[in-house]
C-alpha cells in the first residue's frame, strides 16, 4: 500500500500540465474560462493539437495509436485537461468507440475507422435512447431487416448529443424481433450519418443551447461490413461500451475548475456591504465541497488502481456507481454554488444581442455561462444511467440483492 | 499510488480478524463491558501476545515498527466489532506523544512497557471550558524546587481509571489561549492530588473527568520541550484522527452488512424489505458513504506524517470532516433501516451508532473543521 503519487507520476503531471498550458489556444482557454462550452471548431483543434502530440487516444492501447498510459495517468491527464479548462476529448470517438473496435472490430473496421476517430477526422454520436427505451435501453426498437449485403433500418434515436455535428454514429438495432430475451436480438451498426433516409432534428435543452437531437432512420442502408461483433450480440458490445465509459465520468476536473471560478467571482461581488467571499456560510459551503471533491478524488484513484492492478481485465468495479452519483452530484453543486454567486446576473442569456454590443463584460458573461452549465448539468444525473439506476447497479453489485 | 494491501498487512488484519473472531461476539462484548475494568484484561493481553500494542513504536523499544497503514487497518478491525480496550488511549494518542517527543530515557521506560501489555496511559488534554480548541489550557505547572507542581482539572478522558500513567498537558507560561506555554508531563495516574470522577460513555467505554491538585512531578516527567508540547499535541490528535477514521470504516462496514442482513430476513407485506427499492437506494447510499469515508480514512493516514504542516492540518480537517459526516449518515440510516429493534439495547446497530457519535466529537467535530476550512478559502 502506497498512498503517496510516485515521483513519475508527478513529474507526469507536471508534464501534462506544461503541455497543456504551452498548446492551448488561447481564444478556447478564454472563452472556456468564462464558462462557455467549446465549439465544434475548439473540440476539433484541441483534438487534433493533441493526436499530434500522441495523446488524442489517450485511453488506447500503443497498437492503435494510443500514448499507452497506466490508468492513473489517464486519470492524471483527464483531470489536468479539465482544470485547464481545455475542451473535453469527444467521448464518443476517445471513451466509446475506439475501446469497442479495440476489442471487437475487424481489422477492417479498425483500420478505417481508428485513426480517423483519434484525429477528429470522423466526429462521432451514439444512437442509443429511444422515446420507449431510456434507463430500459434493451426495450428498444430501431429495426434492422437484413436485405442481400445491407441492412435496412427503421426507427427513431432521441437524445442523441452532436448528432448535428456528426459524421457517424453507432447505433443499437433490434435484428430479431422474435428474440427469446430482449437482450438477444440486438446488433451494433456503424452508420454513415450522410446515408439518404436520415433526419436529425434539434432539441433544444433548457439552458438554451442545441446539444440534443433525435435522429429518424427511414429506410437507411448499412453495408453489412459496418456491423460490430457478431449480429444479434450487440448487447454485449453496449454493456463493454457503458462500462467504459464509467472511468472518466466523475469529471472531478470540472467540479474543481468550477468551484475555483465561483471562489474568483465572490471575491467580484457583494453581499450585504461586503464581498460575497467573507461570507461565512459561503465560505462554509466552498469547505464543504472541498471535503466532498476529496473524498471522491481519491475514491476515483482507488477505482482506476484497481484497475491497473487487474490489468483492465475486471469487471467493471461495483465503485464505479458511486463516481457517477457523487461526481455528477458535484457537477450539481459546483454550477449551483456558481449560480448563486451570480445573484440577478445569472438571469440574462448571453447570447446574440449581448454579444453583438462588442463591449467585453466578462462578469456578465460568466455569470451567464455559469447559468448555462447549471442548467445543462440536470442532465448529469439524467445520462449515462441515471443515478437511481446507479443505485440499482449497486444493489444488485455490491448488496446482492 | 497503490491501495492494495502488502502481504504482511493482509496477515496482520486476517490474525487479528481471527482473533476478535474468537473473543468479540457482541455477547462476549457484553460481558467485558460489565467487567470492572468495562474492557477485557484478558483481551488486553492477547493484543500484547499478536504485537498490536507495540505497532506504532520502533523495534529497537520492543514496537512492531509499523506505520499508520496499519494502524488504520488494525483501527478498521476494531470498528467492526467496537473493541472496547484501552488501545486508542494507550498506544495512539500515548504512543504518539512518546513517539513525537519522548526521550530515549522515557521511551525505553514506558514503550516495552506498552508493548507487553504492562503498561496503559491515558491522554489528559481537554479542559471543559476549551471544547474543541487545543491552546485553551488553564491547568497549570509551577515551578517548584527540580520540579514542577500541577493544578488544574481535565474532563472527558477515555480510559482514564485504568491508565497507569498519564500524559497531561498545562501550562507553564503564557495565557489561556496562547500556542507557547503548554508542556506535557508524564504523571503517574496514582500520584497524591490526582483524582478521578468516572463514568460510563456513550459508546460503552469508560472515562473520567481528572482534577489535579498540587500535584508534583520532577524535570524527568517533562515530555517533549517546555513550553512547546502544543506542535506534540497536534501531532496526537493527527493520529486520533487518522485511527478513528479507521474505526469508523469498520462500524460503517459493521452496520452496512447488519442491515444488509436484516433486509433479507425481515419480512412486511409479504416480502422482504430488501426487495423495496426505496430500502435498496438507502442502502446503496449508505454503501456509497461508506466508499467515500473509506477515502478520507485513508487520506488521513496518508497525512499523518506529512510534514508540511499547513498541507496536514488541511488534509486532516478535510478528513475528519468526511469521515464524520459518512458516520453519522450510516449509523442515522441503520438504525432507521432496522426500525424498532435499531432502537433497543440489547441489538448491536445503537452501539455502532453511539460509537460513531462518540469519535465524531473526539478532538473536533465536523462543524468545527469545516469553519477551519472555510477560514481558508479565497
Amino acid at each position: 500500500m502506497d498512498l503517496r503519487f510516485t515521483p513519475e507520476e508527478l513529474a507526469f503531471r507536471e508534464e501534462v500540465r506544461a503541455f497543456i498550458r504551452d498548446n492551448l489556444p488561447a481564444d478556447t482557454r478564454d472563452r472556456m474560462k468564462l464558462g462557455h462550452p467549446p465549439r465544434k471548431e475548439d473540440t476539433v483543434r484541441w483534438q487534433r493539437i493533441l493526436n499530434a502530440k500522441g495523446w488524442g487516444a489517450y485511453s488506447w492501447p500503443k497498437e492503435w495509436g494510443g500514448p499507452g498510459w497506466t490508468a492513473i495517468q489517464k486519470m492524471i491527464f483527464l483531470e489536468e485537461n479539465l482544470m485547464a479548462p481545455a475542451p473535453e476529448l469527444l467521448s464518443f470517438n476517445i471513451t466509446m468507440l475506439g475501446p469497442v473496435l479495440i476489442q471487437f472490430g475487424t481489422d477492417a473496421q479498425k483500420s478505417r475507422f481508428l485513426p480517423r476517430a483519434a484525429n477528429l477526422d470522423d466526429w462521432w454520436c451514439q444512437g442509443f435512447s429511444e422515446p420507449g427505451a431510456g434507463s430500459d435501453l434493451a426495450s428498444l426498437k430501431t429495426a434492422a431487416k437484413r436485405d442481400g449485403d445491407h441492412y435496412v433500418v427503421n426507427g427513431q434515436k432521441i437524445w442523441t448529443s452532436t448528432a448535428h455535428n456528426a459524421d457517424w454514429c453507432f447505433v443499437l438495432v433490434r435484428t430479431d424481433p422474435n428474440a427469446r430475451k430482449r437482450q438477444e436480438g440486438i446488433s451494433f451498426l456503424l452508420v454513415d450519418m450522410k446515408t439518404p433516409g436520415i433526419t436529425v432534428r434539434p432539441i433544444i435543452s433548457i439552458d438554451g443551447s442545441h446539444h440534443l437531437n433525435e435522429v429518424f432512420f427511414d429506410d437507411v442502408r448499412v453495408p453489412v461490413e459496418n456491423r460490430v461483433h457478431t449480429e444479434n450480440k450487440g448487447w454485449d458490445v453496449a454493456k463493454y461500451l457503458l462500462g467504459n465509459e464509467r472511468t472518466g465520468i466523475a469529471r472531478l476536473g470540472k467540479s474543481r475548475e468550477r468551484v475555483t471560478a465561483a471562489v474568483a467571482m465572490a471575491k467580484e461581488v457583494n453581499f450585504g456591504g461586503q464581498p460575497l467571499i467573507q461570507d461565512q456560510i459561503f465560505r462554509q459551503r466552498v469547505a464543504q465541497l472541498q471535503v466532498d471533491m476529496k473524498a471522491l478524488e481519491i475514491t476515483q484513484y482507488r477505482v482506476v488502481s484497481a484497475y491497473d492492478k487487474a490489468k483492465g481485465a475486471g469487471k467493471p468495479d461495483p465503485l464505479s456507481s458511486v463516481l457517477k452519483v457523487k461526481g455528477t452530484e458535484l457537477l450539481q453543486a459546483t454550477t449551483e454554488l456558481a449560480v448563486d454567486v451570480s445573484g440577478p446576473m445569472a438571469t440574462p442569456i448571453w447570447a446574440q444581442e449581448l454579444e453583438a454590443l462588442n463591449e467585453p463584460d466578462d462578469m456578465l458573461e460568466a455569470s451567464s455561462a455559469g447559468t448555462g452549465a447549471y442548467l445543462m448539468l440536470r442532465a448529469a444525473s439524467i445520462y449515462g444511467g441515471t443515478n437511481e439506476i446507479q443505485k440499482n447497479i449497486l444493489t444488485k453489485a455490491v448488496l446482492g440483492l | 499510488m497503490d491501495f492494495e494491501p502488502s502481504d504482511d498487512q493482509r496477515l496482520l488484519v486476517e490474525s487479528v480478524t481471527r482473533m476478535l473472531g474468537d473473543t468479540y461476539s457482541f455477547a462476549q462484548r457484553k460481558g467485558y463491558q460489565a467487567l470492572p475494568e468495562g474492557y477485557s484484561p484478558a483481551v488486553w493481553a492477547q493484543f500484547a501476545e499478536q504485537g498490536l500494542l507495540g505497532l506504532p513504536f520502533a523495534e529497537e523499544y520492543g514496537g512492531f515498527g509499523g506505520t499508520p497503514q496499519e494502524v488504520m487497518l488494525v483501527m478498521q478491525a476494531f470498528g467492526r466489532v467496537l473493541v472496547l480496550e484501552p488501545f486508542l488511549p494507550t498506544v495512539v494518542l500515548c504512543g504518539t506523544a512518546l513517539n513525537v517527543a519522548g526521550s530515549a530515557d522515557q521511551k525505553s521506560a514506558l514503550i516495552p512497557a506498552i508493548a507487553e501489555g504492562s503498561l496503559k496511559m491515558a491522554f489528559a488534554h481537554s479542559e471543559r471550558q476549551a471544547r474543541y480548541d487545543l491552546t485553551d489550557v488553564i491547568t497549570t505547572a509551577k515551578r517548584s524546587g527540580n520540579g514542577w507542581v500541577l493544578d488544574g482539572s481535565k474532563t472527558v478522558v477515555s480510559h482514564a481509571e485504568a491508565a497507569d500513567k498519564l500524559v497531561v498537558s498545562a501550562r507553564t507560561g503564557g495565557d489561556r489561549h496562547d500556542a507557547d506555554g503548554i508542556t506535557l508531563f508524564l504523571v503517574d495516574a496514582k500520584a497524591p492530588g490526582v483524582a478521578m470522577r468516572g463514568y460510563v460513555s456513550r459508546d460503552d467505554s469508560r472515562a473520567a473527568d481528572i482534577s489535579l491538585s498540587n500535584v508534583s512531578v520532577s524535570d524527568a516527567d517533562v515530555l517533549g520541550q517546555v513550553g512547546k508540547g502544543l506542535a506534540t499535541i497536534q501531532r496526537v490528535v493527527d493520529a486520533a484522527i487518522a485511527a478513528t477514521a479507521g474505526e469508523t470504516v469498520g462500524a460503517m462496514e459493521a452496520m452496512n452488512e447488519m442491515t444488509l442482513e436484516y433486509s433479507k430476513t425481515r419480512v412486511q407485506f409479504g416480502q422482504p424489505i430488501g426487495t423495496y427499492q426505496v430500502v435498496q437506494h438507502r442502502m446503496a447510499d449508505m454503501f456509497m458513504a461508506q466508499e467515500q469515508g473509506r477515502s478520507m480514512a485513508i487520506l488521513a493516514t496518508m497525512s499523518v506524517d506529512n510534514p508540511d504542516e499547513a498541507q496536514r492540518a488541511h488534509d486532516m480537517a478535510l478528513a475528519k470532516v468526511g469521515i464524520g459526516q459518512a458516520g453519522r449518515y450510516v449509523s442515522q440510516s441503520a438504525v432507521q433501516m432496522h426500525g424498532g429493534i435499531g432502537m433497543t439495547e440489547e441489538y448491536a446497530v445503537g452501539h455502532y451508532f453511539r460509537r460513531c457519535m462518540v469519535i465524531e466529537r473526539l478532538f473536533g467535530d465536523p462543524a468545527y473543521y469545516l469553519n477551519k476550512l472555510a477560514a481558508e478559502v479565497g
